[in-house]
């Protein structure tokens, strides 16, 4: 029997362990590999020599830190602007039956499965039009393009469940709609809204071809962006800070993921954007 | 309780809907609904970066039809995204088989698997691109030791190397999204079913046929419409690892799209490439919506 589940369920598991981490743990074993080391060693999965040189030249030689500071600034913001926004057009579209409530419904949907790539052109003129170009708060409005959609559609699932009693009691002792969305609705939406909040801020941490398109000076440029246009220069690769830049890029992503896992298992199994 | 007139307007459904939906319409009229409808617009118009240009109607789309680049990127878009999916469905699906069965570190796991849809794809793209490095890959350093190449493979020198090795990591980043899915839709069906067929003597795999893929048919359409979406139109990966090299054999729309608008300055010809594939991504978008609607 153990033997069994060994072949059938940890054999397996190996593999897709070694293929899933593969490039994370590529990540560590660079950061922390002398220089001569990268390019001529016996063994590239060991680390003979270990050093910070490559954290400690990247934090001091590069703009990461700016960059850093750049990409938190605008996924903060850019959650807290959408998620407030989602909640109250959710609340909106499952509560108070507006005339024409499911074409906006609808439409939300609609909004949430246009990709990026098809807005990054037009987009581009109306930034520059507005003069938002190179403005890092202007990731904020335009993040929200995609973040709004998506968690409105995740809250009114998650509204769609609240029971209708707790209102109407509290309507029955003369609440007003909007207190109603503020006192009685919104402490029980919590769950709801980090689950919203913690989406929000890994696709906003993860985005990037707006980035690189509106933002051009160094001191506006996300870390993704900042890394491939200006650690890779030509071609010459600065492996151990680019590795480095790559490491403590994806601590923020993965350190929020770690503390909510299981919002995200509840939240993926509703449909979630890829 | 007494309210004020005002006030008591503001409350009524009606008004409040409205108002409280303006912000999210402003937003996404403004910077989404808009910017679709110019995007059509400016691939019917010469404009160029800093010109508006003039309406020269489907002149642009003549242009990229009969440009190889274009039908190469064509080609290639579909490609990647085939292939991509496939190798994500079969391999995800697999996944949340082995992680539906109840064994020690099932949560660890799980909660592992999931790290490469999290991790910020052009920051892991950068680690690929430093594991396929044509000379210093520690990929085909591991597979010379295992006796199963003989000198280095130049993944992203060579056309095809390139293609697949992109495929790869479409898969590596795309399969946890798959596995999790899939892993909702088993544990939604009924015990009782499996039992059933065992007393009636089904194996593993006639059961798996019989009874676990087609209540799966649902959410596989889902996830597979959802995914392609954003696999077809897929531009970090592609542009940090190959950029479309090498000569243009790993082009998309994205990413040539990006080049001839972006680098190139030529807006109305980019935005004919980036609104090309809107075809296809209303058909995906039609049975995305149907399979929602019908859950």
């Amino acid at each position: 029997m153990a033997r069994r589940s060994a072949l059938r369920i940890y054999l397996p598991l190996a593999f897709y362990g070694v293929f899933l981490m593969l490039p994370f743990l590529w990540m560590i074993l660079t950061t922390f590999k002398a220089r001569e080391e990268l390019l001529n060693t016996p063994n590239p999965f060991w680390i003979f020599h270990p050093t910070f040189e490559h954290v400690v030249g990247l934090l001091t030689t590069t703009a990461y830190l700016q960059w850093f500071a750049n990409t938190l600034f605008v996924s903060v913001a850019s959650t807290i602007l959408s998620v407030f926004v989602s909640y109250i057009t959710a609340y909106a579209i499952i509560r108070l039956r507006f005339p024409g409530w499911q074409t906006v419904s609808t439409a939300i949907f609609l909004a949430y499965i246009v990709p990026p790539a098809i807005l990054f052109i037009p987009l581009a003129t109306i930034i520059i039009q507005l003069h938002w170009f190179d403005k890092l708060w202007a990731l904020v409005p335009i993040y929200a393009t995609f973040l709004v959609p998506f968690c409105t559609w995740l809250l009114i699932g998650f509204l769609k469940n609240i029971p209708r009693e707790l209102e109407e009691a509290a309507r029955v002792d003369g609440a007003s709609n909007l207190a109603i969305l503020w006192r009685i609705i919104f402490p029980i939406a919590v769950p709801g809204l980090i689950s919203a909040a913690i989406f929000s801020f890994t696709l906003s941490w993860n985005e990037y071809l707006y980035a690189l398109v509106y933002m051009s000076s160094s001191g506006n440029k996300t870390v993704a962006v900042g890394m491939t246009t200006e650690l890779i220069r030509g071609d010459v690769f600065q492996w151990g800070q680019l590795m480095a830049g790559a490491l403590i890029g994806v601590l923020p992503a993965v350190l929020v993921y770690f503390f909510f896992v299981e919002y995200y298992v509840a939240g993926m199994s509703g449909s979630v954007k890829e | 309780m007494q309210r004020s007139p005002l006030l008591a307007r503001l409350d009524s459904p009606r008004v409040l809907g409205y108002v409280l939906i303006a912000p999210a319409a402003i937003i996404l009229i403004g910077l989404l609904a808009y910017p679709l409808l110019l995007g059509v617009w400016l691939s019917l118009t010469s404009a160029t970066l800093g010109n508006p240009g003039t309406f020269v109607g489907l002149q642009n789309y003549a242009t990229i039809f009969a440009d190889p680049t274009f039908r190469g990127a064509a080609f290639y878009s579909g490609f990647y995204t085939f292939f991509a999916e496939a190798g994500k469905l079969v391999l995800g699906l697999a996944l949340a088989l082995i992680l539906n069965r109840p064994f020690r570190g099932q949560r660890a796991a799980r909660a592992l698997m999931l790290l490469p849809w999290v991790a910020p794809t052009v920051l892991s793209a950068l680690a690929w691109l430093w594991l396929l490095d044509p000379q210093f890959s520690a990929l085909s350093w591991l597979l010379i030791r295992l006796h199963l190449i003989k000198s280095n493979i130049d993944f992203l020198g060579h056309a095809w190397n390139a293609r697949w090795a992109l495929i790869v990591v479409n898969i590596w980043r795309g399969l946890p999204y798959f596995a999790i899915g899939y892993l909702a839709g088993l544990q939604s069906i009924s015990k009782d079913l499996y039992e059933a067929a065992a007393i009636d003597g089904a194996s593993g795999w006639q059961a798996f046929r019989r009874i676990t893929w087609p209540l799966l048919m649902p959410i596989t359409t889902i996830l597979v419409a959802f995914s392609s979406i954003f696999t077809l139109t897929d531009f970090q990966l592609i542009w940090t690892i190959t950029r479309g090299g090498p000569t243009d054999a790993t082009q998309v729309f994205t990413t040539l799209a990006y080049q001839r608008a972006i680098t190139g300055g030529q807006l109305g010809e980019g935005a004919a490439i980036a609104v090309s594939p809107i075809v296809l991504m209303v058909i995906l978008a039609f049975f995305v919506v149907r399979s929602v609607r019908e859950r």
